[in-house]
């Protein structure tokens, strides 16, 4: 983003606190490496103020249920020698931080890794239990519980280094027009964000609030599980959950809001 | 009018269709994009078309156009220009070219093609997230595109 639309941004009061506590950033400057677009915007903007008022406050936000459901699960015992999460990180607290800056390059795997991923290392490698269903209630809670103990913290995902291939294969599917409607990530949420889309608002698309609780399914949804809906909406044939490419695109999208607060569990229609 | 007699007409009706329907892979398109004749071989109905144009499972062309004749109808989009008096801007011609295949007329546009069946990336099968096998079915039929031209023939500016 130019300096001059970067200083407008920044003066900006935050309009989304949690609790009257943790503020979250909602607008900021665009990151240099997006070339269309000059701020950057949380899809907590585009919502009515009814849904908005339901994410400022824990106690109403029904995404905190599943955030104490894996709170409880932290501790639980699994796998052959009995180990838990708490067993190895003491407290959720103890991951802050994680979730802003995934998808990561993992050097040891020689790959980039989302959260699930690495959780998933932790609970197959580590406690040698079974890996979880990678968009499975239980696996979303604990990203949302990962996520929650990071919120407001700035989102920075690394695209330089050994995750830039990976980052090119993210952006080059966001601008890939698929299906039969021949439409692209980018139509919707980079040349129609804050337009309807029949009864949609349209946002940016924006990841840093995930995973999300819709108030049309009623539970928390995994980022994989959005992308696999939208590209479904083009009449394509979508990718599958935890697949090289939508690891790719999300370490992409992640990128495209770097600078936002972290914000999940968030509130969505 | 007697019950056989509308049958036969309408079988009648029917087989003229047939032959002289234009297959999506054999549409001439003008050098800007227009389409001279009926694809169907048929005159459009307006009212098809207005209804179409609104129904979400058919052209759902509200989701991104306003058009205030159809002000009945909740949540028109802002994706795509409000489509009153386009009848003054385009002639049925280059309606049909839009309507068909509006990359033909504004190259790169984000409106669908609604009467092309192959040169897809990944394409599915409808909106169940799997595969589909080119070709695939038109979004809509010869006959469901003269009907929705038909009706955009209707929108003049009062
Ligand atoms: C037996 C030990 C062990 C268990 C059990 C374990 N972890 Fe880990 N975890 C680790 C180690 C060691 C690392 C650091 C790995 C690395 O940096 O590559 C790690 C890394 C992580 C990270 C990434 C932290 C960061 O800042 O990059 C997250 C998130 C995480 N674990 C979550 C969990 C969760 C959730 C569970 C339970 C479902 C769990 N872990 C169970 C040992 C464990
Ligand atoms: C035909 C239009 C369309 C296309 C194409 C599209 N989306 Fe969406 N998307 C929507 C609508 C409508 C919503 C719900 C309203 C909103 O948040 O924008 C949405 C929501 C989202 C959200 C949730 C945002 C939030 O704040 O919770 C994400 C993330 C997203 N889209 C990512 C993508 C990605 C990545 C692609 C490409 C693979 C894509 N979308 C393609 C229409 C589209
Ligand atoms: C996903 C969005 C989208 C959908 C769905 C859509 N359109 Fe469009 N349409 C557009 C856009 C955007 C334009 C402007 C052309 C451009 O890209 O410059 C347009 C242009 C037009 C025009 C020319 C308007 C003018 O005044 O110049 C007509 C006519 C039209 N559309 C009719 C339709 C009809 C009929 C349907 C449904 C059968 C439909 N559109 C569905 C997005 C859409």
């Amino acid at each position: 983003g130019s300096a001059a639309l970067a200083t407008g941004a920044i003066a900006q009061e935050a309009n989304l606190v949690i609790d009257g506590e943790i503020e979250i950033v909602t607008r900021a400057p665009a990151p240099d490496h997006m070339e269309n677009v000059s701020e950057i915007v949380s899809g907590w903007e585009y919502r009515s103020p009814e849904t908005q008022a339901v994410q400022m406050d824990d106690f109403e936000n029904p995404g905190m249920i599943g955030v104490d459901n894996a709170r409880a699960d932290f501790s639980a015992a699994m796998g052959p020698d009995g180990q838990s999460c708490a067993a190895c990180h003491d407290n959720p607290e103890s991951l802050e931080g994680a979730r802003a800056v995934y998808p990561k390059w993992d050097e040891t795997k020689g790959e980039v890794q989302t959260l699930e991923m690495q959780v998933n290392e932790c609970v197959t490698e580590r406690a040698g239990a079974e890996a979880w269903n990678y968009t499975g209630t239980r696996m979303t809670e604990m990203i949302a519980l990962i996520s929650s103990v990071s919120r407001g913290l700035p989102v920075n995902v690394a695209i330089d280094g050994p995750a830039q291939p990976t980052w090119e294969q993210g952006k080059e599917i966001y601008y890939t027009r698929y299906g039969q409607l021949e439409l692209a990530c980018a139509n919707c949420h980079e040349d129609n964000y804050d337009n309807m889309i029949r009864a949609d608002h349209l946002s940016q698309g924006q990841i840093n609030g995930f995973p999300t609780y819709r108030l049309k399914n009623g539970k928390l949804n995994a980022v994989h599980n959005r992308f696999k809906g939208c590209v479904r909406d083009t009449r394509a044939q979508t990718f599958a959950p935890g697949s090289p490419e939508f690891v790719a695109l999300e370490l992409y999208v992640a990128s495209r809001g770097n600078g936002l607060s972290v914000e999940g569990p968030s509130v969505r229609n | 009018m007697s019950r056989q007699f509308t049958l036969a007409v309408t079988v009648v009706l029917i087989s003229t269709t047939v032959q002289a329907e234009v297959a999506p892979q054999e549409v001439a398109y003008g050098e800007y994009g227009a389409i001279d004749t009926s694809l169907s071989g048929a005159p459009g109905d307006p009212a098809s078309g207005a209804e179409i144009m609104a129904n979400r499972g058919q052209g759902n062309c509200v989701a991104c156009h306003a058009v205030g004749a159809l002000d009945e109808v909740p949540f028109h989009g802002e994706v795509g220009p409000p489509l009153d008096g386009v009848a003054d801007r385009w002639s049925e011609a280059e309606l049909r070219g839009i309507v068909a295949n509006a990359k033909m007329t504004f190259p790169g546009t984000i409106m669908p093609a609604f009467y092309k069946t192959t040169g897809f990336i990944r394409p599915g099968d409808g909106f169940s997230g799997k595969a589909g096998t080119e070709p695939l079915e038109p979004l809509l039929t010869a006959q469901q595109i003269e009907d929705v031209v038909s009706y955009l023939m209707t929108l003049h500016e009062n």
